[in-house]
Formats: structure tokens, sequence, C-alpha cells
């Protein structure tokens, strides 16, 4: 029998569910409402918050003294060239692990997830190295490639746990239908998965649009993305809250407008294979 | 032309043998069906005819061309998967396309075969429909016509019918029988269910446990089955076992007797039990008897509705000329 749930229970859920979201919500809501403030209004104690004086200075200092739409660019390339490239790598990948396991295939999935328990800084040495060596240091082609790799465990997982739930008689039928494998993957095996690789495709780009340790340790100016423009505004000058602010709010509203249009596919995308 | 031939084939998966090494030789135009309990290898039989399970060792040739290792699209075989595996993002009349489309032909040659399958199949006010918004049966129907428009050496039907209820099965068992009078290719389907082999085949293949019981037609089988097996599987209700002292009588370890093979007699019959469940089915009634002293149960078939009830005593007389001799080992004798 299904729980009754009595219209008390429902307020007092509703209530808590608001609460929680409203917690997590208020450091970005901080954040913008400081961006507006004067460096004097940002730090005065108590907390002011609307009886300051709204000012717009904060974003015109910002972007005078750094250009915004340069960083923009650069994270735009690199999270979405690294997701680009990772999804191409991935789907013959998890399409092999889904529809042709080995006796190891589990095996392979868990090491390659265990490669994200790995602190990055333990690698940070040999892969400034490797950069070095290559002359990779601050180029955005160097940045695809790590962010890529260290995405990929995350995206073959996720395709993976799609391409699972994709029935292996439809991609028998195309074989017995004269498909090539290539045929196969390309408009029987995606097809089908789009919604998987859409979501696959969005939290991936998120993932590399907020990735801080290796953007931040691999580029100086020409790669620099936005997480670099923000981090540029706490700096040795001391710290500036109202800029900071803005320069975060200029970093995080991208991604933030595409995550609000794309949450219904997010959802969808987190939970899938839970519930069938 | 669809001549297909094993030779020697068998298939492991790892250590275990499913299909211990199996000769067979189906025929041009040739409707065979596998049947058998499940898991008896026949899936896997046509798995490995269609290219989808490598063979472990043995040849498959498909019109005297050694198809070993052929891959299935080039085995110019068509299937009918269980499931239908229609492609879901497509219409139905991309589906039926797809190996017109594979095969690259023209696009005025893939509308023509299309149009022309769907005519046959009565699908034609569907072609823009995708399979989520059809019935079970025209999925099945879309399903073979993506087959038939290949134009393939044989069908493949894997269960074709088993996701159906008992009605539209008895209607696609007749499509699928008067498709195969009309294109003449070679079918071969695999079912567990032995009313379908013994109305739609021409030669069926008993199978159990991935060794070959019997190859006959329906009739051969019905009439002269090799062994206890393939007489138990064959035939409904069951043939009934009888051993001991009175197949002894009959100079055999084992008697079987089909119901509709024994007679329900007024009194002084060869054997006689009590009525346990009586099953009428208006035309025939089938009895189900106890304690004649020769099996646990009997069941017998009377024609029309006979009025006899539960804990009556009943009457039987088999008769001679249909009793089925077996030896100790379970073949037949004579």
């Amino acid at each position: 029998m299904a729980r009754a749930i009595t219209p008390r229970r429902k307020a007092l859920t509703t209530a808590a569910a608001w609460t929680v979201a409203l917690l997590i919500f208020f450091p970005i809501f901080w954040t913008i409402l400081t961006s507006f403030k004067t460096e004097a209004q940002a730090i005065n104690d108590p907390p002011l918050f609307w009886n300051f004086d709204w000012t717009l200075e904060n974003y015109g200092v910002v972007q005078e003294r750094s250009d915004y739409m340069r960083f923009l660019w650069n994270s735009v390339i690199i999270a979405g060239g690294s997701t680009l490239l990772g999804i191409l790598i991935a789907v013959p990948a998890a399409w092999s692990m889904a529809f042709v396991p080995s006796r190891r295939t589990k095996d392979i999935l868990l090491w390659m997830l265990s490669t994200k328990m790995l602190p990055a800084v333990g690698v940070l040495y040999p892969i400034s190295l490797l950069f070095v060596q290559f002359n990779l240091l601050d180029t955005r082609a160097g940045l695809v490639v790590v962010l890529m790799l260290i995405n990929l465990p995350i995206i073959v997982w996720m395709l993976y746990t799609y391409f699972k739930e994709i029935p292996g008689e439809i991609l028998e039928a195309a074989r017995m239908d004269g498909a090539t494998l290539k045929e196969e993957i390309l408009y029987v095996l995606t097809p089908m998965a789009v919604p998987g690789i859409a979501s696959t495709v969005l939290l991936n780009f998120i993932l590399a649009w907020n990735e801080a340790f290796w953007t931040l340790n691999l580029t100086a100016a020409n790669a620099a993305p936005l997480t670099a423009f923000i981090a540029s505004y706490s700096s040795p000058e001391g710290l500036f809250f109202a800029k900071l602010s803005a320069a975060s709010t200029m970093a995080i509203a991208p991604i933030l407008i595409l995550g609000w249009f794309s949450q219904k596919q997010l959802v969808r995308g987190l939970t899938f294979g839970a519930v069938k | 032309m669809g001549q297909i031939e094993l030779k020697q084939v068998t298939k492991s998966f790892g250590d275990t043998q499913v299909i211990p090494p199996l000769d067979l030789t189906i025929g041009d135009g040739e409707f065979t069906v596998f049947v058998g309990p499940s898991g008896c290898g026949k899936s896997t039989l046509l798995r490995l005819i269609a290219g989808l399970e490598d063979i472990t060792s043995g040849t498959i040739a498909i019109d005297g061309n050694d198809a070993t290792s052929v891959v299935p699209a080039k085995r110019g075989l068509a299937m009918v998967f269980q499931s239908y595996a229609l492609y879901p993002h497509m219409s139905v009349r991309k589906n039926i396309a797809f190996p017109l489309r594979m095969a690259k032909l023209p696009q005025a040659e893939i509308d023509k075969r299309v149009e022309a399958a769907a005519n046959v199949l009565n699908l034609s006010d569907y072609l823009d429909r995708r399979p989520g918004q059809l019935s079970g049966g025209q999925r099945q129907r879309v399903a073979i016509g993506r087959a038939i428009v290949r134009e393939p050496a044989a069908f493949l039907f894997d269960e074709p019918l088993s996701n159906l209820d008992a009605a539209l099965r008895v209607g696609m068992r007749l499509e699928i029988s008067e498709l195969h009078k009309r294109l003449e290719t070679t079918m071969i389907y695999v079912t567990h269910d032995q009313v379908e082999a013994m109305t739609m085949a021409d030669k069926i293949v008993v199978l159990q446990a991935g060794v070959i019981e019997q190859v006959g037609s329906p009739l051969e089988l019905y009439r002269t089955p090799r062994n206890l097996f393939v007489a138990g599987f064959i035939g409904s209700p069951r043939m009934n076992f009888i051993t001991g002292e009175e197949a002894a009588k009959y100079d055999a370890h084992t008697i079987g007797v089909r119901p509709e093979h024994i007679d329900v007699v007024e009194s002084g019959g060869q054997w006689q039990g009590t009525v346990g469940v009586a099953e009428h089915l208006g035309s025939d009634t089938f009895f189900h008897i106890h304690n004649t002293g020769l099996a646990e149960t009997l069941t017998v078939r009377a024609i029309g509705d006979v009025s006899l009830r539960h804990g009556d005593t009943i009457h039987l007389n088999p008769r001679a000329d249909e009793i089925h001799r077996f030896d100790a080992a379970g073949l037949r004798i004579g």
C-alpha cells in the first residue's frame, strides 16, 4: 500500500526542501549581492542586505583591468574541446564495454574510476614536466587534453550506464540488417543514446568549466580561463571582496544559465537507470 | 536459394559445451522449426546460423558457400527477434527501409520495396508512426517487413510470437505460414511451443541439451517418435507412458499411448480407473484418471461432452495399433 501523504506532511517536506535549497543557494546569492556593493560596504559589520548603495562600478573596474571576453573564450574552448574529445574517445570505449564485455571489463571500469581517487596534486610534477617537454604550458590544446583525461573515466562510466540500458537485440538486428560497426554506432546506437549523451556532455562541460586545479597550475596568460580570471582577484594586492564577487559572478553566470535551462536533462541524466 | 548445411558444428561457452557436434541440412524453401524445452540450445543454434555467435568448431555453408567466418551482415539472412528489436527512434518506414539503406540501394527502389512490403503486411497506414505507437501485433509485422524487403536467402525467426497474446498468436501463425507459401523462401523458426511447430513446419528438429533428438515432418514425429523424449514432447496433451507388467505384455520396457488413442467404453474395458479432474472443452473432454494401477495419472480424450464426474469409475480401451513401444534405453522398438 502506498504511504498516505497528509497535507501537514506535505507542507513540512516542502518547507524543508526550500530551506535546504536556500541554504545551498545562499553563498551564490551573497556573491552576486556583494558584487553590487562598494569595497567598504562589502566588508561592513554587520553585513548589509538591501540598504547599501547599489553600484555597477566593480563590473566596470573588472572589465577594464582584465579582458573578460578572452577568459570566457578560453573557458568555452577548453571546456567544450575537452568534452567533445572525451565523447569521441568514450563512445567506442563504452560501446565495447557494454556490448562485448570481457571477463575483465568490470575491473577496468573500477580501475578507471580509481584514478579519480588520486589527489590531482600527486601527478602535478610529472604532468608539468610533460607540458614543459612538449611545449604545452599555457596553451589551450594542453588543457583540452588534460581536462579530457581527467574527466574521461566519468564520461566512459556515464555512457556505459546508458548503453547498458539499450537492448543488445536492437544492435544485433542492425548487424543482421547489414550495418557495419560504424553504421551500427552511427545510425542505431548513438541516436538511441542521445538523451544519455546529452546529459553526459552537459555534466562534463560543467565539470571542465569549473575545474580550477589544472587550469590554474598550467596556464599563465594566453590560455587562462575564467577560473584564473577569478583567482586573479584574490591576489597579493590584498582582498577586494566586491571586485572578487563581480569577477566570480561574471565567471559563473554563463554556466549557471546553461545549467538552469538544462536542469531537466541533467536530473534525468544523473538519475538514469536508478528507476526503471 | 537458401540451402543451409551445418557440419560437425559445436558451440562452447567457456568450458561448457552447449552444442555437441551436430549435423543438419535445411533444404531450400523449407519451413524448418527448431523445437525443444527452454535451454535446449535451439536459440543458440539459430544465432550460430545467423552469425551472431561464433561457432567453436565445424562449418556452416549457405547455398554451398562456406559462411563459417562470414559476418552476419554478409550472410544474406534476415532475422526476426523475440523482442522485435525495432529501432525506436525511426518511423515504421525507416525501420523497414533500414536494411535497404545499408545495402546502398537507390532511394526510388527503397521506396518501392517498402510500399510493397507495407501492402503485404497491412502496414500502409502506419508508415509514419514510431514503433512505440504500435500494438504488439503491428510491431511484429514491422519486424517481418524489415526482414522481407531484403529478399534474403533465408528467414530466421527467434520465438517471434511469444510476446503476443493467445488470440493474436494464432493469427500471426497463419500469417507467417501464408507468407512462407507465397515467398517460398527458406525459413527457420525457433519455438518452445510444440503446437506452433506442428502447425507451421515442413520439418521439425527436436532438440534437447544441444542434441538433435529427431528430425522429421510433423506427422512423422507424431506417428513414429524415435524415443521417449520426442514422444512426450510432440502432441498435446502429452502421451501417457506406462511401464512394468502392462508394458511387458507388449514386449517393451515402456509403452506410450496418446490420450486420443484411448477409447472410453461403458464397461469391461482393458483398463479402468477413477476420474480425477475432467476438462470440458465442448468439442472434447479430457479426463485425468487415477488408480489405474498403470501410471500415476492417465490422460484420456473423449469426443464431445461425456458426463462422467469426479470419483466415477471409467473403463478404457487403448487402440492396440496406436501403442508405441520403447526399450529400456528409451528408444523406439519397431
